[in-house]
């Protein structure tokens, strides 16, 4: 497949907390993230920010609130 | 140990709760009001004569052997017909009565073979033993008459009567010549499996049992589940393995290894020999009934193919080379260790199995975490349940199943989503249709018309047909029905839920996009059905929800999951008996392998791996440090593999290259791998990408403990010593002291001890109190002693009950030109997941293929017949297989199913997953069907693949 996987997933998440209440949405996608994604994909996550990847804005938005991983 | 007997009470159990007292012989009984008067005295341990009668069934009172005379009363009523009075006075033995008995007898006798010594039912035959018990001396007529015993009459011409034996089932005989016309069979077949593929042909002498329209066994509607051979008194009936082996001598109570029902068996052994599996009627999750798959396929256990001893290469190319256990795991071991000195920590991980017990899951784990260092722990529930565990967590606290199975026969109206229990689930689809057919609404929202539609004499009230990926729409819409009809519980809601959060939920729903005339355009349900559904759902009494795959694995899974809880929440069906929400789970463990920690992110009950106080707690017993971030899950790890970062995997008993999507892309992950460790019975498909084989046991040669989907925790005893030398808990062990740790488990009760100390939730649960109550419900602890039939039920485990809007986002899998059709996969009765041990069984007379249901309207356009051979292709990849044209599909939308690795279904689906729990969407890929004449180029590539790689050098025994 050719999407980027972890755009794509990130994306997917904020599809969800899109339609939260506004409170909680970069929260919950943040959250979500740090809860379930292992470090080397959170690494790779930042790594496409800074790239400038296309996330929707809301990811952009949580990613002040995501755990960054220790370097390896 | 001896064999375990079970009283037959010849009557089922009366529910009432008011009480009768009466004299039976002379003694004072007092049993439940509705008990028959044949019951009434078994319990009191007086044992009446009965042929026709069985505790299985309700009475037909057709053999007149009960006869029981009372006082006052004329003439001799049949005691299994004849309700308890209070205050009669029953004789259940006078010359009268004794005289009629031998009469009776008499007849059955005079029309049955004298050939007990030879009958494979010699010591287990009722009939024998009403012989025995009416003092049955001589019989005055002979075979000169009409009779149904002899090929032919006494001057040698055929006798019209006398049927041949029909052997066409591959498990048991139907001898119509030992038919005594009880109709047991009949009356099990209806009520307790609720198939009615069984009749009783002809009137008076002339009448015999039938499988349907005077078919065979085979080709009939009969689903062989065993429960009239149960059901028959004499040798009519009766398991091939019986008539092969003979009469067993011993067993043990086990659990089912097949399904998520987790159904209690008596294995029935002569000496290591297991002669027949017979459903255990105290058995709290099936009360005495089964299927196909757990009474009889369990010939995989000593198949040929199994693999018993060690194996390994260096190399996939490479056969395989038998070795002693010492070398495959100082080989494994070394191999760990070296690839994370090259790669890190990090760079391996393990698979815990749903098949496997909890205790040998729980080593898997701590075998991760402890010795790896890591928490790349996963297992296949990723690929089935993993949004209920998300979506139940989120709103409930809990990601369990609400009820035990027992809570159906309360059920007044039942929802089912996304599920084909009479297939994948069949001993809770008996029970559910039993409780169908007792009046109880149904409700189906399939893409499919499952057989719960339309069957005998069951009619589903509403099929909601929606288009494959369009479940969060359609449910969203039932909710908007129950809040703009105000047909929600507002008392239930005040109390148990957050009422702002309901409101807010409330004003989502409502909105006019939500509105079932706004959803048909997406899922295609006419407006008018989702009203209706939701009406009857909110209003029609207890309304309970089961739901299955058709639910989890979508895009959208979870979110199903989360709208399938607020439904429930907001019409106040939940935290009692009769409603709930309950995930029909796949695999037999598969509940177990989730409690147990086999989440990356998660410690044993459903503890985050983040929180220190839960680390601690192991920490302190393991005497390691826990990592404490979340590790990768199954298809991460397959990417990371791809990357180059993760080079090693324990995978024990699961065969994720024929289960997981997207074959090509899990094949390529295995091939990245430098030591790919698989454990298991067979050489599985994924072995063909292994360096290490660790042969594993089955359930029948291990102790320990499954978990079935009422969160059940059900006992599994070994009956016989491992062919391969060891149980799969003990291979683990091994492995973990090749690596370095101290582990010295001599029994799995001392893991189970381990769960115990360390997993709130299943404080109080130990092989002693499993042994005392039989089974037990977790949570079991301090505050729920006997365990938790029912969650939820003052309160939610997480406070109060959290409502979560619902957005529906149509999957990314589109159709298109190219690919119109929606392809959505499932199974069926006789096979099992992928099949590796249902396709090492007589079960292949049912599904010797995997094929394609597609509707008459599509197969026409195609110009594609019933039969022929079709291709199949997506976007992954593509496939061959047979079509079968079939009512059941709707238009667009074709069905197959995933049991065998010929047609590797799962070349086609896609690696879209879940947005939250990354469960795999295998339930929508857009396809395109046409003609073909061949394998596809995949499939005689993977063949070859398949057959270089399982290739075996044998070696000599070393002195
Ligand atoms: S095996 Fe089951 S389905 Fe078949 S005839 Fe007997 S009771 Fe009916
Ligand atoms: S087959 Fe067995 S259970 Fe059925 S009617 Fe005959 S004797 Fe009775
Ligand atoms: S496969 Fe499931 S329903 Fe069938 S016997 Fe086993 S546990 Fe019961
Ligand atoms: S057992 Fe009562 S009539 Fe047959």
């Amino acid at each position: 497949m050719s999407h980027d996987k972890i755009v794509y997933m990130a994306n997917q998440i904020a599809a969800f907390f899109n339609s939260q209440p506004e409170a909680q949405r970069a929260e919950g996608v943040a959250t979500h993230i740090n809860k379930f994604w292992e470090p080397r994909m959170r690494r790779q996550f930042f790594e496409k920010l800074e790239a400038g990847a296309a996330f929707d804005p809301l990811v952009v938005k949580a990613a002040e609130l995501v755990n960054r991983p220790e370097t390896a | 140990m001896t064999l375990i007997q079970e009283i037959d009470y010849g009557t089922p159990a009366s529910k009432s709760d008011k009480t009768v007292t009466l004299t039976i012989d002379g003694r004072d009984i007092t049993v439940p009001e509705g008990t028959s008067i044949m019951r009434a005295a078994m319990e009191a341990g007086i044992e009446v004569p009965k042929l026709c009668a069985t505790d299985m069934v309700d009475a037909f009172g057709s053999c007149r052997l009960c006869l029981v005379e009372i006082e006052g009363r004329n003439g001799t009523p049949s005691s299994c017909t004849t309700p308890v009075a209070d205050g009669i006075k029953v004789k259940t033995q006078t010359q009268r009565l004794k005289d009629i008995r031998k009469g009776v007898m008499e007849l059955y006798i005079s029309d049955h073979p004298l050939d007990c010594l030879t009958c494979a039912a010699n010591g287990d035959c009722e009939l024998q033993d009403m012989a025995g018990a009416v003092g049955l001396r001589d019989v005055r007529y002979g075979y000169e008459g009409g009779n149904h015993v002899k090929a032919r009459d006494t001057s040698g011409d055929i006798n019209a009567m006398w049927m041949p034996k029909d052997e066409s089932n591959p498990y048991f005989t139907y001898d119509p010549s030992k038919c005594i016309v009880c109709s047991r069979c009949v009356r099990a077949c209806e009520e307790v499996q609720g198939t009615f593929a069984l009749t009783i042909e002809g009137r008076g002498f002339d009448s015999r049992v039938s499988p349907g329209m005077h078919e065979d066994f085979l080709s009939s509607e009969c689903v062989s589940c065993g429960a009239c051979v149960q059901a028959c008194p004499t040798a009519t009936l009766t398991e091939k393995s019986v008539i092969e082996i003979g009469q067993p001598e011993h067993s043990e109570i086990t659990t089912c290894a097949y399904c998520g029902v987790g159904c209690s068996f008596k294995a029935e052994m002569r000496g290591e020999e297991l002669v027949r599996m017979v459903p255990y009627k105290d058995g709290q999750a099936n009360r005495g009934h089964s299927c196909v798959k757990g009474r009889f396929a369990w010939g995989y256990a000593n198949h040929e193919d199994r693999i018993l001893s060690p194996m390994i290469r260096e190399t996939v190319s490479e056969p395989w080379r038998e070795v002693s256990w010492d070398e495959a795991l100082t080989f494994t071991a070394n191999k760990f260790k070296s690839i994370q000195d090259k790669y890190g920590r990090d760079s391996v991980g393990g698979i815990t199995s749903s098949r496997c017990t909890n205790e040998e899951t729980f080593l898997v784990q701590k075998l991760i975490r402890a010795g790896f260092g890591n928490n790349n722990v996963d297992t296949c529930a990723r690929v089935c349940h993993s949004p209920t565990g998300y979506g139940l967590g989120q709103t409930f606290g809990t990601s369990a199943g609400t009820q035990n199975f027992d809570s159906v026969e309360q059920t007044d109206v039942v929802m089912i989503i996304g599920a084909n229990p009479t297939d994948a689930h069949p001993v809770f689809g008996s029970r559910l249709k039993k409780r169908l057919r007792q009046g109880a609404k149904l409700i189906v929202l399939d893409p499919r018309k499952i057989e719960l539609v339309d069957t005998a004499h069951i009619k589903a009230d509403y099929h909601l047909p929606l288009r494959p990926g369009t479940n969060v729409a359609v449910v969203t819409s039932l909710a908007h029905v129950i809040v703009t009809e105000k047909l929600y519980d507002e008392a239930f809601i005040r109390e148990r839920c957050d009422w702002d959060e309901f409101e807010d939920w409330a004003e989502f729903v409502s909105e006019a996009r939500h509105s079932p005339e706004e959803v048909e355009k997406v899922s295609g349900v006419p407006a008018d059905l989702i009203r209706g559904a939701a009406r009857l759902y909110a209003k029609g009494g207890n309304g309970s929800i089961y739901y299955g795959l058709g639910v989890t694995e979508h895009s959208q899974g979870s979110t199903t999951v989360i709208a399938i809880a607020n439904l429930a929440m907001a019409t106040g069906n939940i935290g009692r008996e009769g409603v709930g929400v309950n995930p029909l789970r796949g695999q037999n463990n598969v509940q177990g392998s989730c409690d147990m920690g086999s989440f990356p992110h998660e410690l044993p009950g459903y503890r985050h791996i983040s929180d220190a106080n839960t680390r601690s707690i192991f920490e302190d017993l393991w005497g390691v440090q826990l990592n404490p971030e979340p590790g990768l899950r199954i298809p991460n790890m397959l990417d990371a593999a791809v990357e180059g970062t993760f080079k090693g995997i324990y995978i024990q008993g699961e065969d994720i290259l024929q289960s997981d999507p997207d074959t090509k892309h899990v094949a390529a992950g295995l091939a990245a791998m430098e030591c790919v460790v698989v454990q298991d019975l067979f050489l599985n498909e994924t072995a063909n990408y292994a360096h290490v084989f660790l042969p594993g046991s089955t359930f029948l040669e291990k102790d320990g403990t499954f978990t079935n989907a009422e969160r059940r925790i059900n006992m599994v005893s070994r009956v016989m010593t491992p062919k391969n030398g060891y149980a799969d808990w003990e291979v683990t062990q091994l492995l973990a002291q090749a690596m370095g740790l101290n582990w010295n488990y001599t029994h799995p009760s001392e893991i189970m001890a381990e769960i115990a100390a360390t997993t709130p939730s299943f404080a109080n649960v130990s092989y002693e109190f499993l042994r005392e109550k039989g089974s037990v419900q977790w949570p079991c602890n301090d505050a729920h002693p006997n365990g938790s039939p029912i969650m939820h039920v003052d309160g939610f485990v997480r406070g109060k009950g959290k409502f979560i809007r619902t957005e529906y986002v149509a999957t990314d899998e589109k159709t298109g030109p190219r690919f119109p059709l929606l392809l959505t996969t499932g199974r069926i009765l006789s096979q099992y997941n992928v099949g590796a041990q249902t396709r090492r069984t007589g079960n292949t007379a049912w599904h010797p293929e995997d094929v394609l249901e597609i509707h008459p309207h599509d197969a026409e356009n195609r110009g594609l017949k019933d039969g022929d051979w079709v291709r199949l292709a997506s976007r992954s990849g593509e496939t061959t297989l047979r079509a079968q044209v079939s009512e059941r599909m709707s238009p667009g939308v074709v069905y197959t199913t995933f049991h065998h690795p010929v047609t590797q279904a799962n070349v086609i689906t896609t690696d879209f997953s879940d947005w939250a729990t990354n469960c795999p969407e295998y339930k929508v890929t857009a396809v395109q069907v046409s003609p073909s004449n061949g394998p596809s180029e995949w499939q005689e590539e993977y063949e070859a693949q398949a057959r270089q790689s399982r290739r075996i050098v044998h070696v000599e025994p070393a002195e």
